[in-house]
């Protein structure tokens, strides 16, 4: 999988780095790490996606050893960066606390930030999200903030001086895909830093589709680790992500209602 | 546990990660950690609600009654 990742880099160059938060990062998917059947293909599918940057979970250590749930006994902190969560708070207050917990294990003063607002959609709570971010930001972390495709929302969310906006494409682990791609590019034209998609893209063309919108990046996580064959996804979501934000770069041809002939009208036979 | 315990040593209780549990009068975190066959550099200790940070698990020592949580990474999206 490493060969085919190191020689198959066409158009090498034409893009740059994802810029964010005083980092830089090449590749434009951020991969969760909940879900998998087990380490070893968790492992097979970040490193297959080429991801730099994973996210985690902060959880009471099971003191019965009943599991093994350390994650870090499986991913080596050096070679992803480690972005932890607030999944699973529900006030602001839960999500900083949930977020300083996350700065003491020491690797980085990273967050991504979500609160959610209600258990059946999972969708985000904003005023909360918002209040959360203000007081990180305070702090010193590097808010990556889950919300709404929300353009307002974002805005405060910018203004409350976040490092990245995460509108989602569609509700956490749904696979719907892109929702609404309209709001998402408003978005995406009104903020400064940048925009990653989280939560809701299914299969790889919603990937692409969604990166085609202009975003700066995505972060799945069901998409992978609940795939047949989560190694195979990750490498489609890795190629998807890229064509996706390679077909933007390249800027697409308008569309037309009617047939133009691809082939000259002239120099037919007669 | 017990068999490290001197049994002619007194006891505290500590409520860890929502349970009670004995542990000897005068442990400190990083004690605690170690009585609980923890590796200290994976997890993170809220003492009642306050972090202890990592370099002062050695000095904060521990009283009756102590609400710990005892956190690490486990996967996540």
């Amino acid at each position: 999988m490493s060969e085919r990742t190191q020689t198959e880099t066409p158009l090498a160059g034409t893009d740059r780095p994802l810029e964010m938060g005083g980092r830089e990062f090449t590749s434009r998917l951020i991969l969760g790490t909940g879900k998998y059947r087990d380490n070893e293909t968790m492992m097979a599918a970040l490193r297959a996606s080429g991801t730099e940057m994973v996210t985690v979970a902060v959880r009471r250590v099971d003191l019965d050893r009943s599991s093994d749930e350390a994650i870090l006994n499986h991913l080596d902190p050096d070679e992803f960066f480690l972005l932890a969560n607030t999944a699973g708070c529900y006030t602001a207050d839960e999500a900083i606390r949930y977020a300083r917990l996350a700065r003491a294990a020491g690797f980085n003063e990273w967050i991504k930030l979500e609160v959610i607002g209600d258990e059946a959609t999972l969708l985000p709570d904003v005023q909360a999200t918002l209040e959360a971010a203000k007081v990180l930001c305070d702090e010193g972390f590097k808010v990556m903030a889950y919300t709404n495709d929300d353009l307002i929302s974002a805005l405060r969310l910018e203004d409350a001086g976040c490092v990245s906006v995460m509108p989602l494409a569609s509700p956490i682990g749904s696979g719907l895909g892109l929702i609404n791609p309209f709001y998402i590019r408003e978005i995406k034209s009104r903020l400064s830093v940048p925009v990653i998609v989280d939560a809701g893209v299914g299969t790889a063309s919603d990937a692409c589709l969604t990166m085609e919108q202009g975003v700066d990046g995505l972060l799945m996580n069901t998409a992978v680790a609940v795939a047949d064959d989560p190694i195979a996804m990750a490498d489609a979501m890795r190629l998807a992500t890229r064509a996706g934000r390679l077909a933007w770069l390249a800027g697409r041809m308008p569309r037309r209602e009617v047939a133009v002939p691809s082939s000259p009208t002239t120099g037919m036979l007669d | 546990m017990s068999s490290k315990t001197d049994p002619s040593a007194r006891t505290m209780t500590l409520v860890v990660n929502g349970d009670e549990r004995e542990l000897p009068q005068g442990l400190t975190v990083a004690g605690l950690l170690e009585a609980l066959e923890l590796v200290p550099g994976t997890v993170v200790v809220e003492r009642n609600r306050e972090i202890v940070p990592r370099e002062a698990h050695a000095e904060v020592t521990l009283a009756e009654g102590d609400q710990l949580e005892l956190v690490h990474f486990v996967g996540g999206g």
